[in-house]
């Protein structure tokens, strides 16, 4: 299928969730975002909560942004790759800066997808896009339909192309997304968000 | 499939921020409780949960349910001062404090420990079996602080859930202990209480990052994960009291995940260990 990728506005931010298959998803989605790219990226990978996590030196290889375990109370820079530490929900805030919090679990989680997503959404509104993978638990629905209320633009991983769909199919449930992609769809929408006409 | 392309930003979420601000305000005038200076971001979740909890469709059904009812304000402070925390919470930071910071604690004759935002205790406890088990708890006295009454009256029994014990002992395991987390509590009727031989060198204690002022010299300031929690302003007040509080070469320890580098009380402090967030006090000029 060929997507259809414009997405007719500018894109401040994307945030991204996943879980069970997400490193593998991600290496796909993170090396095709093009150097250039003005939007910062916010990703939640649910992980063990007790080890550190290696998320940032792997993708880091893998991506033309730099990529960067999240800090608190640290400014957003644009083009810049944000993963959320273990143990901690990544938010964003006012500025926009980062902020962490060791708050409860969310859907058996921490880092939780709907925490970043939620937070995102009420900073970035409609120049957000959200993005859900695989992922085998329910975190991100609620915080897909966050993005969706806030006027950004919602987009899963197609379910059947999926390690784990039911990450996707929950989300789905409780909202239809704008864009239901396979992942060189999503790739190719992140494509699109480098600006035109950069001298290579 | 294309996304309907609608310019119009979120409403919902300007509104938002102007209830919060309201309603932190009145907070503030009329219970003293200063909430200006946190992260709006963790606030606003916390305050979406105490809508449903208090049944009400706005903040500003909130703020006049706590403005007209004093009742109701101990337990919307439990929803904005809710801190999780578990006995030897990273257990690869005690070790550090074991194996590099306790050696240093020995040279002093008496201790001072300032657990700041203790919440129910965990922390304040985990310090006190660390120093029982190096030998140091007796001349140790542990300032265990933080702003909800309610909390520290919960702290200060000394009591958890017995579900919880298995996370604690595998985390005191390994933290590098020298005794089993058993010697220092009794389980009965699904709880376990922690032994008085403990509390008897904690004291917890009332007190405001926000807006109280130093009270003691000490040796230790560990507050961990309560920063995350304050915007940069407050942070630095924060920091700027941790430093006054401390002796020279005293150590501080703060969350694996926190900062000092954008304050200015960071040239006050020495990194001491980097990976675990410990840093000393520098000696004066």
């Amino acid at each position: 299928m060929t997507a259809s990728v414009s997405l007719g506005r500018q894109i401040d931010a994307v945030v991204i969730g996943a879980s069970a298959g997400g490193v593998e998803a991600l290496s796909v989605l993170l090396s095709a975002v093009p150097s250039g790219t003005k939007a910062a990226f916010f990703i939640v990978l649910h992980l063990p909560r007790d080890r550190p996590s290696m998320l940032a030196e792997i993708f880091a290889r893998k991506c033309a942004l730099p990529v960067r375990e999240a800090e608190d109370k640290e400014s957003v820079a644009p083009g810049t790759v944000y993963f959320a530490p273990s143990n901690y929900h990544l938010l964003v805030d006012q500025g926009p800066q980062l902020a962490l919090s060791a708050d409860e679990l969310v859907h058996h989680s921490r880092p939780s997808i709907d925490v970043l997503f939620e937070s995102a959404a009420d900073v970035y509104g409609n120049r957000l896009l959200g993005v859900i993978l695989t992922g085998a638990n329910e975190d991100g629905a609620a915080g897909l339909a966050a993005v969706q209320e806030g006027g950004g633009i919602t987009v899963v991983q197609q379910p059947e192309t999926a390690r784990s769909p039911q990450m996707i199919l929950s989300a789905l449930k409780l909202r239809p997304a704008d864009k239901v992609l396979p992942l060189d769809g999503i790739a190719a929408l992140f494509e699109t968000l480098a600006p035109q006409g950069v001298p290579i | 499939m294309d996304a309907e392309v609608d310019s119009a930003p979120s409403a919902t979420g300007k509104e938002f921020h102007i209830e919060m601000a309201l309603l932190i305000d009145a907070i503030y005038r009329l219970y003293h409780y200063d909430f200006r200076g946190y992260a709006p971001a963790s606030l606003r979740r916390r305050l979406k949960a105490a809508m449903v909890r208090f049944g009400c469709q706005s903040l500003s059904q909130l703020q006049d349910a706590v403005i007209h009812d004093p009742a109701m304000f101990p337990a919307l402070l439990d929803f904005l001062t809710v801190q999780v925390s578990e006995m030897f919470r990273d257990p690869a930071y005690f070790r550090a404090l074991r194996q590099r910071v306790v050696p240093l604690l020995r040279t002093y004759p008496s201790l001072k420990v300032w657990v700041a935002g203790c919440s129910a205790g965990e922390e304040a406890f985990s310090l006190a079996i660390l120093l029982r088990e190096e030998g140091l708890l007796a001349n140790t006295l542990i300032y265990a602080t933080d702003i909800n009454p309610r909390s520290l009256q919960k702290a200060a029994t000394g009591v958890y859930e017995v579900e919880r014990i298995a996370g604690f002992t595998a985390n005191h395991q390994r933290s590098g202990a020298r005794s089993s987390l058993s010697d220092y509590y009794t389980a009965a009727y699904g709880r376990a209480v922690f032994d008085k031989s403990l509390k008897d060198h904690i004291v917890f204690s009332d007190h405001s990052l926000a807006t109280d002022s130093v009270f003691a010299e000490v040796q230790l300031v560990s507050c961990r994960n309560v920063l995350i929690y304050f915007n940069r302003t407050l942070q630095d007040r924060a920091l700027g009291l941790f430093g006054d509080a401390l002796c020279h070469n005293g150590f501080l320890s703060i969350g694996s995940k926190e900062s000092i580098r954008f304050s200015a009380h960071a040239d006050q402090f020495t990194d001491f260990d980097r990976a675990e967030k410990i840093f000393q006090k520098r000696a004066a000029l």
